[in-house]
């Protein structure tokens, strides 16, 4: 009879590797990885932002990206992607309340919004894929995507709270797509299309440190105030004047799982603009310290394995001993 | 299309023409046919406003002048119409303009109360230039009297108040910070909207189109929240503008000179400010002599003339507003609606399934009863 | 305390026909299975699947994946409970229980051929260079694919007894005890990692099914499932086939799954009271009344499993389809209900992922009804009428 016992032993041997293990060893937790040093990155303000979608086409062009046709309330467009997709990688939403005619106001007004690759510090997408075809590169720290070692399986689509990392699904071959930053035109001296192409500064290039430093002069000026606003990269000389605009505190991309190097500001809450609120503390390094406390070293699976063979070993010997023909067996 | 009230003019009735305005026939009817195009009238119109600027009275026109340049008049005189100056002058009965009259002093001045007491009530009040405020108006005085006692004398009986240019209109370069003289609109003067064709010069088409829409259907045209006439002022300047397309594709022209802005790129980023001013510039072009008669076309970054806040007050090269999105209905919304829910065939196939299952399941439960069972403790089979 | 021995011959070929109307259906659904399948590869996977950005997993991973490796779990379970608990009377149910996980496994295994892009490139898991450990579902992939191959070894003793080649089967038989080690540890480690998985997805999963508790609460349930499933599918077999019911030996693991799930509830429940998410479970949402249901089936289960009269074949048979049923809630719930990605996002499967994974199930029982036909798995019968059966 299969008495409490039995169960309770069985309970022991079977959830003991987990439970075990997963108290065992809290020093295999990994923190949030760290930015690299030379990070580089965007900052997009969507109150310099004028919708004029450049980004989007330059975006296209300088990653050979086909048009599509979106059909929107305002009518049907071929130059105003719904979503990124497999087919866009970059894309200007727009917010807009009662009779939107005030700009970064969230009544009666509208607000633009860019979605891309955030280029998180510690990317879900990195820890997610089983083949390391997303990759973060430990120098510009822009996450990659390598078709050739891809599966297609889509746990990068899923993992990525940011919900970046697109399928194609209307092809026997498909791929992933996503922003890598323009990592391609890096080398010819050029650097992210979208933000080369920006007429206000919007979107703004340049290593991340020097990024943060600019937010901080655009936050330290009174809403207003004329400044000069950096256009295409950080220290590429072109400017433009133009009044600061009143920022929300939150600057999304700081702190969100645990930093990305893709930055926003904003004149309206980052909720309205469909900016999923995100805990400081990384999935993938929840996931991972859960994962290494399971098997560190494959010391426990090997324990368990070990207990598990003698057990056996010990349960089927006699019936091989009584009869050596037959063996035990299923 | 407007239905207009008039029918289509005589052949005969327009025999005096070539005599009276002193061109030919046919450039007449295609002169009217580009007054009717502009006003958005369809083409069996053109008779009618050929009939209009023949039979129709000449209605008394005064014509003042304050802060300004007059060329707001030198625009519309060096128009390249056939004999437009001709056509002004025989159209409409022109009894009072400073620049143009040959009258001086008190001959001037009693030309134009006479006019206004022989048309009182019917006369057209044109406005070129601002009014100066400041020191009690003593900037600018005509006739011993100050161009705010002018304005709102001429006004008082006119049939109807035409601003011409943008000082008038908004008050234009004058009023432009600190404004030492107080250069104020004719609408703020008069306390009331008047019908301002604002521009620095303002196109000669849409004055001309506005006093001949007037001759036509005997009102003044639809005008927008700022007295604008909206068929010359409903549209921004980047709606129709020839090099929306660099726009788009974000091609800009980034310095005079430089590779794009010789290929005729956009010139948004010089501060371009097309796309916050509204006018008809880049579809009706200046001076009749092709599509790149404009500012834009010929390579400079519109300033704003026509736009109170754009023109003379923001910076020439400081970037535009974008008011064609405003409010942004050509955009995603952050969050659109995506992917395919559940369909009618899908959810009653997963419930026909799931019936099946539990039907099943329920009807094996039920058998299971009768079936035969190994002996209790045992393992269903004999051993050996 | 040994399991006595047991002949081999004690299980043999129960015969019959294999066309009958049963399998005729079952073989129709397998036909439009590869109709669709053909265009899916052809046209790409977006043309017979609603899949999207927003879902990029649907039901082939959840069902397929998920859900049917973890009703495979039977074999794991059983052999665990025979071999390591050493209870040798459940010697019986072993060969079953291992058919059903190594046709449940190998089914999970061919969907994700179907529902991966590039397929062509899933070596690339198992290779240096292209294999990140890091990943959960590298772990899952390799796991489940080892524990495939677990299974086929361990049911290959079938297969040599039944094509007499006895000398392979002895040697086998030495080495089997590791085999099966083997076999009980890869399933811990997938099925616990098959929750794990979800970690990933962050706040983009409920907090009430969202906790560092998943690996064990998969793992729990797993059991839970995987012993239902064998319940179910002794009891079902025994009826179709006019065989005896092992009624004492089934009502006995429905127990043990029993427990196990009441295992299950309590750690879900402290786990929740723990998070401080519980009250999230009283607010009038799909995602808690979903909740309500699972638990309530559990419940069900467990009660009346573990209730007075617990061995009525009815009992425990209602018992194991509600398990069953909670299980699979509980992963489509944790992966489907609760995944929340943005707003704006809508999924349901396509007539066409229906039609799949209906086809992957009838291969199942189909593949299942040919190798009880034609191989030693279930127990021999005493009298000699037991193969005449349709």
């Amino acid at each position: 009879m299969l008495s409490r016992r039995t169960l309770l032993k069985g309970l022991a041997g079977g959830a003991g590797a987990v439970a075990v293990t997963s108290i065992a060893p809290p020093a295999e937790a990994r923190t949030n990885h760290p930015m690299p040093e030379h990070a580089i990155g965007l900052l997009y303000d969507g109150t310099l932002c004028i919708g004029c979608r450049a980004c989007i086409s330059a975006c296209k062009e300088a990653n050979g990206m086909p048009a599509e046709q979106t059909e929107l309330a305002g009518g049907n467009y071929w130059d105003a992607p719904l979503d990124i997709s497999g087919k866009t990688l970059n894309v200007i939403k727009a917010y807009r309340e009662g009779n939107a005619t005030h700009k970064d106001k969230a009544i009666d007004g509208f607000a633009f919004t860019k979605v891309s690759c955030m280029h998180c510090n510690d990317p879900s997408c990195v820890s997610a894929c089983p083949v390391s075809a997303m990759t973060k590169d430990p120098v510009t720290g822009i996450v990659h995507y390598d078709l050739d070692a891809c599966i297609g399986c889509r746990y990068c689509v899923a993992a990525c709270p940011f919900n970046i990392p697109r399928a194609t699904y209307d092809t026997p071959s498909p791929k992933i797509s996503k922003c890598q930053l323009c990592a391609h035109r890096l080398g010819e001296g050029r650097y992210a299309a979208c933000a080369e192409v920006c007429p206000t500064g919007a979107t703004l290039f340049g290593p991340v440190i020097d990024l943060k430093k600019e937010i901080e002069r655009r936050r330290s000026l009174a809403p207003g105030t004329k400044t000069s606003f950096p256009r295409g990269k950080i220290g590429s000389g072109d400017s433009h004047i133009a009044p600061v605009g009143e920022y929300v505190p939150q600057t999304y991309g700081e702190k969100e799982i645990g930093g990305t190097q893709v930055l926003h500001l904003s004149g309206v809450p980052f909720e309205l603009l469909d900016k999923p609120a995100l805990p400081d503390e990384s999935p993938a390094a929840a996931s991972e310290s859960l994962q290494h406390a399971i098997y560190n070293r494959l010391i426990a699976p090997i324990g368990f394995l070990g207990a598990l063979a003698l057990l056996a070993w010990r349960h089927m010997r006699p019936a091989r001993q009584a009869t050596p023909p037959e063996g035990e067996e299923p | 299309m407007r239905s207009l009230p008039l029918a289509p003019a005589e052949p005969d009735e327009l025999a005096g023409v070539e005599k009276r305005f002193g061109m030919p026939r046919r450039d007449f009817l295609k002169f009217c046919a580009g007054l009717a195009a502009t006003l958005g009238f369809s083409g069996n119109a053109i008779g009618a406003v050929a009939k209009a600027l023949v039979s129709a009275r000449r209605p008394s026109v005064i014509w003042l002048h304050f802060q300004e340049c007059t060329g707001c008049t030198e625009s519309l005189l060096r128009a390249e119409h056939p004999t437009l100056e001709k056509l002004i002058l025989d159209i409409i009965s022109l009894d009072y303009h400073e620049t143009l009259m040959a009258a001086a002093g008190h001959q001037a001045e009693a030309a134009r109360t006479a006019a206004m007491a022989a048309n009182k009530g019917k006369y057209i009040l044109v406005v070129e230039g601002a009014v100066p405020t400041g020191e009690n108006g003593n900037f600018c005085r005509i006739g011993g009297k100050t161009a705010v006692e002018l304005v709102r004398e001429c006004a008082k009986d006119a049939a109807a108040v035409i601003a011409i240019g943008s000082c008038a209109s908004w008050g234009g370069m004058p009023s432009t910070s600190p404004n030492p003289t107080g250069a104020t609109a004719i609408s703020k003067i008069l306390g009331k909207p008047v019908l301002s064709i604002p521009g620095c010069p303002p196109n000669p088409y849409n004055f001309l189109t506005t006093v001949v829409h007037y001759l036509v259907l005997g009102k003044l045209p639809e005008l927008d929240s700022k007295g604008r006439p909206t068929f010359a002022y409903g549209r921004l300047i980047h709606e129709n503008c020839e090099r929306r397309a660099h726009f788009d594709a974000g091609r800009f022209a980034t310095e005079f000179g430089d590779d794009g802005h010789r290929q005729g790129w956009c010139l948004y980023k010089l501060g371009c400010k097309g796309p916050e001013t509204y006018a008809n510039c880049p579809s009706i072009g200046f001076g009749d002599s092709g599509t790149a008669s404009w500012p834009v076309g010929c390579g400079h970054p519109c300033i704003g003339c026509t736009e109170e806040g754009v023109g003379f007050t923001k910076p020439i090269h400081e970037l535009a507003k974008l008011l064609t999105v405003t409010p942004p209905t050509q955009f995603a919304r952050p969050a659109e609606e995506r992917g395919q829910g559940s369909t009618l065939a899908t959810v009653a196939t997963v419930a026909a399934v799931a019936g099946l299952a539990i039907g099943a399941g329920a009807r094996l439960a039920k058998n299971l009863g009768n079936q035969p069972t190994p002996p209790p403790g045992g393992s269903g089979e004999t051993k050996p | 305390m040994t399991a006595p021995a047991r002949p081999n011959d004690q299980t043999a070929p129960i015969g019959g026909r294999l066309v009958t109307p049963v399998t005729a259906v079952l073989g129709l659904l397998v036909g439009i299975m590869l109709v669709v399948l053909a265009v899916r590869f052809v046209r790409g996977i977006g043309a017979v699947t609603n899949l999207n950005d927003g879902y990029p997993w649907g039901l082939w991973i959840v069902w397929d994946v998920v859900i049917g490796s973890a009703l495979g779990a039977s074999g794991f379970t059983v052999a665990f409970i025979t071999y390591i608990v050493n209870r040798g009377e459940y010697h019986p149910i072993v060969r079953p229980a291992l058919l059903t996980a190594l046709l449940g496994y190998a089914m999970a295994g061919a969907s994700v051929v179907f529902d991966v892009g590039r397929p062509w490139n899933l070596w690339h898991v198992f290779t240096p260079g292209y294999a990140q450990t890091n990943s959960v579902l590298f772990e899952v992939a390799v796991c489940i694919a080892a524990y495939t191959m677990v299974l086929a070894i361990e049911f290959a003793p079938a297969f040599l007894q039944r094509f007499g080649m006895e000398r392979a089967r002895k040697l086998l038989g030495r080495s089997l005890f590791l085999v099966i080690a083997i076999g009980v540890l890869l399933p811990t480690m997938h099925q616990s990692s098959l929750g794990s998985m979800l970690l990933l997805f962050g706040t983009q999963v409920d907090p009430v099914y969202q906790t560092k508790a998943l690996p064990l609460l998969f793992l729990s349930s797993t059991i839970g499932m995987g012993l239902a499933a064998v319940v179910v599918e002794g009891s079902i077999s025994a009826l179709a086939l006019r065989r005896p019911l092992e009624r004492d030996l089934l009502s006995r693991l429905m127990r043990v799954g029993a427990m196990v799930a009441a295992g299950f509830l309590v750690l879900r429940f402290a786990d929740l009271a723990y998070r401080g998410v519980l009250p999230r479970v009283f607010e009038s949402t799909t995602l808690s009344l979903m909740f309500w249901i699972e638990t309530a089936l559990f419940a069900a289960s467990i009660v009346l499993v573990l209730g007075r009269s617990g061995s009525r074949p009815r009992r425990f048979f209602l018992a194991a389809m509600g398990m069953a049923l909670a299980g699979i809630l509980y992963r489509i719930d944790a992966y489907l209900v609760a995944y929340h990605t943005g707003a704006g996002w809508h999924y349901f499967p396509s007539l066409g992922e229906i039609a799949v994974t209906g086809g992957l199930i009838a291969f199942e029982i189909l593949a299942f009804i040919i190798a009880i036909r034609l191989l030693p798995v279930m127990p021999a019968l005493p009298a000699p009428h037991s193969s005449s059966e349709s």
